[in-house]
C-alpha cells in the first residue's frame, strides 16, 4: 500500500501568490531584524550563511589556485596557512554547523510538527545575532591579518608559537558555539513540547528525528569546545598552564576536549543532511521510507556513538595503543547506523515511482558520495592504515566527500525541495537538473584525485609540493572550477526565481508533511487551524484520499 | 483513521494577535499556560545540562592533573583559606534558600516577600563575590596567580610561608613544585568561570528585582523566577563541588 500512483492531477496552479503570508507582513528592516517568526529567522540565516559560504568558497578557490603549480607562487606559505585556516573556520563554524538546522530546521521543524513557532522565538533571534557577531569577528580576524593555526587550534602551536589573531577567532567560535547551543536547545524543546495532537514520536517526519539527534549533540558537545578554547585563550593571554608541558600541562588534553566537540560536530553537520535526504527520497519515489523506525533510531544511535569516537583524530598523536584500539573499534561501530540509513534509502527506491527532479538528483549524489566518503573513513579509522593516510590529502578528500559531497548536496537538495514552500515560487527545473549534474561532476573531479594524492603521500597544509603530484592537482583545480560554476549557476537561478519563477501552489511535489498542507509561502502563524495528525508519516494513500475528496468538492 | 483530512477546523482559537482570549503573559505560539511553563522549564534544564558539560571540561582537566601531581595539589590546597571557602559555601546555600523562598512568594502572589527574597539573594551573592575577591587578592599578593609572576617559594621553602608551615608541608622537589602552577591555573579557571556565572546571575537578579517591584511575577506567571532559581541552584552546586575539590584536597 505504500506505493501509490497519482490518483488525481496536482491541484490547479494558483495564478498568484497568496496576499497574506509571512513575507507580506511588514517589509521594513525592523520587521526583519526584530522578527520572532521562525520562518523569517530561517531566511535571515539563509542569507547570512550564503554570504559566508561565498567567502569560504572564494578562499577554497584560492587554495586550489595555489595548488595548481608545485611552487608556492600565488601566495607565500604563510598566507597559504592563513587562507586554509580561514576556509576551515568559516566553512565549519559559520556554514556547515548551522547550515541545515538554522535555515531549513528553523523554517520547517515547527511546521512539520504542527506548531506556530519554535518554543523559544526570542532565543532563536538571539542565536542569529550571536551568529552574526561571531561572523563579524571572523571577518575582523581576516581583515586584521588572519590566523594560521588550522581550524583545529592545536596547542602549543596556537598558545605559544604563532603571532596571528588566535584570540579573536577563539572568541568568534565561542560565540557561534552559543548560537549553535541555542538552536539545538530550541529544537529539542520544540520537538518535545510543541507537537500537534496526534503527532506521536513515530509519526514525526525523519527530518525532525535527525535534527533532534543533532540537537542533542549541539547541546552536549558544544560547551566542551567552549571551555577548551576559553582555556586556550587564557593560556595565550595570562599564561595559565593547563595545556603547557613546561608547567606539567598536557597539550593532548586540549585535543581531547577539542575533538570531544569536533567529532560530534561532524554528525551535527551530517545528521540534518540525512534528514533532508529521507524526506526527498520518500517524496520523489512516492513511498514511505523503508524501515522508518530503523532510520529514526539510527539517527539517535549516530548521535550517541558519535560521542565515543573522538580520539580517532589523535591516533598518531601519542595516545596509548590501547586507546587507539578501543577508539578504532568504536569508530567501526558508528559506521553501522550510517549504513542502515543508506540501505533503507536504497530500499525505499525499490519499486517506487521515482521521478528525477533536482532535489532527487542531489539526493542520489548524496547517497553515492556519502557512501564513498564513509567508506574512506574506515581506512582512516583503522589504526594501521591511519598512520599512513592521516595528515595527507586522503583525509582532505575523506571529509570533503562527507561534508561537501554529503552535506552540501543534502543542503542543496533541501533548499530546492522546500524552495517552493519558502518563497512560493518554483525554481526552473531543467536548469536546476543541469546544475545538480554539473555540481556532481565538478565535485568528483575536485576531490577524487585527492584520494590518490593522499595514498601517494602528498601531505595536507603545504603550499608547495613535489612536481610529480602536479597532474592530479591540476585535475582537482579544474574540478573546483566546475564545482564553483555549478554553485554560481544555482545561486543565479534561485535568485532569478524569486521574481520570475512559476507560482508553486501549496503542494507541488505531492508530499505528505504538514508543511505541504498549508499555503506557500505560509502564514506567519503557519496554520489557520490547529492541525491534527491522524495518519502515519509518509502516508501517500492518505494524500490521495485527501486529493480525491478535494476534487469531489470542486 | 476514517477521517482522511488532517486539518480539522475550530479546535482552538486562531491567533489573530489580540489578547482577548488568553492571559497577557501567554505567548501566542503556545496553546496553554501549562505548555508554556513546561516548555520553558524543559529548556532551562537542557541549558543546565550544557552548563554541566561546560564545567565538565574543567573537572576533567582537574581529575587528570590531580591524579598525576597529587603532592602539588595538596601543597596548593594548603594555600587556600578553608574558613573563607566554608563561609562562602554557607552564603551561597543561604542565597539559594532565599531564592527558593522567593519562588514560593511568587507562586503565592506575595510581592513584598518576593522582592525581599530577591534582594537578599543579591546581597548574599555580593557577599560571596566580595569574599572571593579577598581570596583572589591574597593569592595575587603571594604571587600564586599563574603566569610570569608566579612564584614557587611557598612550595620550595614552606618554612618561610605561614600557611604552608601551619599545614606542616615538606619542601617539594623543584619539578613537583612547578606543577603547583597547574593547580592554581585550575583554581583560577574554575572559580573564575564560577564567579562569571555568579555575575551574570546577579545581573539577571537586578533585572528581576526591578520587574518584581512592578508586580511582574506575582500575577500568576512565575516561569522566569522558577527557571532562574534552577540556574542559580546549579551555580550553587558547582561551587559545592569546587569547594570540595579545590579546598579539601587532603583534609579528610
Amino acid at each position: 500500500m505504500s506505493t501509490s500512483t497519482l490518483l488525481c492531477p496536482p491541484e490547479p496552479i494558483a495564478p498568484s501568490l497568496p496576499e497574506d503570508n509571512y513575507l507580506s507582513r511588514g517589509y521594513g528592516l525592523r520587521s526583519w531584524l526584530l522578527t520572532r517568526d521562525h520562518k523569517r529567522i530561517g531566511i535571515l540565516y539563509l542569507i547570512s550563511l550564503s554570504v559566508f559560504f561565498l567567502i569560504g568558497g572564494t578562499l577554497a578557490g584560492l587554495i586550489r589556485l595555489e595548488l595548481l603549480t608545485p611552487q608556492s607562487d600565488l601566495m607565500s606559505a604563510d598566507t597559504y596557512n592563513k587562507v586554509f585556516t580561514m576556509h576551515g573556520v568559516i566553512m565549519i563554524f559559520l556554514f556547515l554547523v548551522p547550515s541545515v538546522p538554522a535555515t531549513l530546521g528553523n523554517f520547517f521543524i515547527p511546521m512539520m510538527i504542527g506548531a506556530k513557532d519554535l518554543a523559544l522565538p526570542r532565543i532563536n533571534l538571539l542565536s542569529w545575532y550571536l551568529y552574526i557577531i561571531g561572523g563579524v569577528l571572523v571577518i575582523y580576524t581576516m581583515v586584521a591579518g588572519g590566523v594560521d593555526t588550522g581550524w583545529t587550534f592545536t596547542t602549543p602551536l596556537s598558545t605559544h608559537y604563532v603571532n596571528t589573531n588566535v584570540l579573536s577567532t577563539c572568541l568568534a567560535i565561542f560565540i557561534t558555539g552559543f548560537s549553535s547551543i541555542f538552536t539545538g536547545l530550541n529544537v529539542l524543546v520544540t520537538v518535545h513540547k510543541m507537537r500537534a495532537p496526534g503527532m506521536t514520536w513515530f509519526r514525526l517526519p525523519l527530518f525532525v528525528w535527525s535534527l533532534y539527534a543533532a540537537s542533542i549533540q549541539m547541546v552536549l558537545a558544544t560547551p566542551v569546545v567552549a571551555i577548551a578554547i576559553t582555556l586556550l585563550a587564557l593560556e595565550r593571554t595570562i599564561g595559565i598552564g593547563i595545556f603547557d608541558p613546561t608547567k606539567g600541562g598536557d597539550p593532548l588534553l586540549f585535543q581531547h576536549l577539542f575533538w570531544f566537540y569536533s567529532h560530534p560536530a561532524v554528525y551535527i553537520m551530517i545528521l540534518p543532511g540525512m534528514g533532508v535526504i529521507s524526506e526527498v527520497i520518500s517524496t520523489f519515489s512516492r513511498k514511505r521510507v523503508f524501515g522508518y523506525k530503523a532510520v529514526a533510531f539510527s539517527s539517535v544511535a549516530i548521535a550517541v556513538f558519535g560521542f565515543f569516537v573522538w580520539a580517532h583524530h589523535m591516533m598518531i598523536m601519542g595516545i596509548s595503543n590501547y586507546a587507539v584500539l578501543v577508539f578504532s573499534l568504536l569508530t567501526m561501530l558508528v559506521a553501522v547506523p550510517s549504513a542502515i540509513k543508506i540501505f533503507n534509502w536504497t530500499f525505499t527506491l525499490h519499486k517506487g515511482s521515482i521521478t528525477f527532479e533536482a532535489p532527487m538528483l542531489y539526493a542520489f549524489g548524496f547517497i553515492g558520495l556519502f557512501t564513498i566518503g564513509g567508506m574512506s573513513g574506515i581506512f582512516l579509522g583503522s589504526a594501521g592504515t591511519d598512520v599512513h593516510l592521516t595528515e595527507t590529502f586522503f583525509i582532505v578528500a575523506h571529509f570533503h566527500f562527507v561534508m561537501v559531497g554529503g552535506m552540501l548536496m543534502a543542503f542543496l537538495a533541501g533548499i530546492h525541495f522546500w524552495w517552493p514552500k519558502m518563497t512560493g515560487r518554483m525554481y526552473p527545473e531543467r536548469i536546476a537538473q543541469v546544475a545538480a549534474i554539473v555540481t556532481f561532476i565538478g565535485f568528483n573531479l575536485t576531490f577524487f584525485p585527492q584520494f590518490i594524492l593522499g595514498v601517494l603521500g602528498m601531505p595536507r597544509r603545504y603550499a608547495s609540493y613535489p612536481p610529480e603530484f602536479q597532474i592530479l592537482n591540476v585535475f582537482s583545480t579544474a574540478g573546483a572550477t566546475v564545482l564553483g560554476a555549478g554553485y554560481l549557476l544555482t545561486a543565479i537561478y534561485l535568485v532569478w526565481s524569486l521574481k520570475y519563477g512559476a507560482v508553486a501552489g501549496d503542494n507541488p511535489w505531492q508530499a505528505t508533511g504538514f508543511e505541504w498542507q498549508c499555503q506557500s509561502p505560509p502564514l506567519t502563524e503557519n496554520f489557520t487551524e490547529m492541525p491534527i495528525m491522524d495518519h502515519e508519516a509518509y502516508d501517500y494513500a492518505w494524500l490521495d484520499r485527501k486529493n480525491a475528496r478535494a476534487a469531489e468538492m470542486r | 483513521m476514517t477521517n482522511s483530512n488532517a486539518i480539522v477546523p475550530g479546535v482552538l482559537a486562531p491567533s489573530s494577535g489580540d489578547h482577548g482570549e488568553h492571559p497577557p503573559h501567554l505567548l501566542h505560539h503556545f496553546q496553554s499556560v501549562e505548555q508554556q511553563a513546561d516548555a520553558t522549564n524543559f529548556a532551562m534544564w537542557l541549558f543546565l545540562l550544557s552548563e554541566v558539560m561546560f564545567f565538565g571540561g574543567l573537572f576533567t582537566a582537574y581529575l587528570i592533573y590531580r591524579n598525576w601531581y597529587i603532592p602539588a595539589f595538596v601543597a596548593g590546597a594548603h594555600q587556600l583559606n578553608v574558613g573563607l571557602g566554608a563561609l562562602n559555601s554557607v552564603l551561597l546555600i543561604l542565597s539559594s534558600f532565599s531564592l527558593v523562598m522567593g519562588v514560593w512568594c511568587a507562586e503565592n502572589k506575595r510581592k513584598g516577600g518576593l522582592v525581599l527574597c530577591l534582594i537578599l539573594t543579591f546581597i548574599l551573592g555580593l557577599g560571596f563575590l566580595g569574599i572571593k575577591s579577598i581570596e583572589y587578592a591574597e593569592k595575587i599578593e603571594k604571587h600564586h596567580f599563574p603566569g610570569i609572576h608566579y612564584s614557587l617559594s611557598s612550595f620550595l621553602d614552606p618554612g618561610d610561608d605561614e600557611a604552608a608551615r601551619a599545614a606542616g608541608d615538606q619542601p617539594l622537589p623543584l619539578d613537583m613544585a612547578r606543577h603547583t602552577e597547574l593547580y592554581f591555573s585550575l583554581y583560577f579557571a574554575m572559580t573564575g568561570m564560577h564567579a562569571l556565572h555568579m555575575i551574570v546571575g546577579m545581573g539577571i537578579l537586578v533585572f528581576m528585582i526591578v520587574r518584581a517591584r512592578g508586580g511582574a511575577y506575582t500575577a500568576g506567571h512565575v516561569n522566569f523566577v522558577r527557571n532562574f532559581s534552577l540556574y542559580w541552584n546549579l551555580v550553587d552546586i558547582v561551587w559545592i563541588y569546587l569547594f570540595a575539590l579545590l579546598y579539601l584536597v587532603s583534609r579528610h
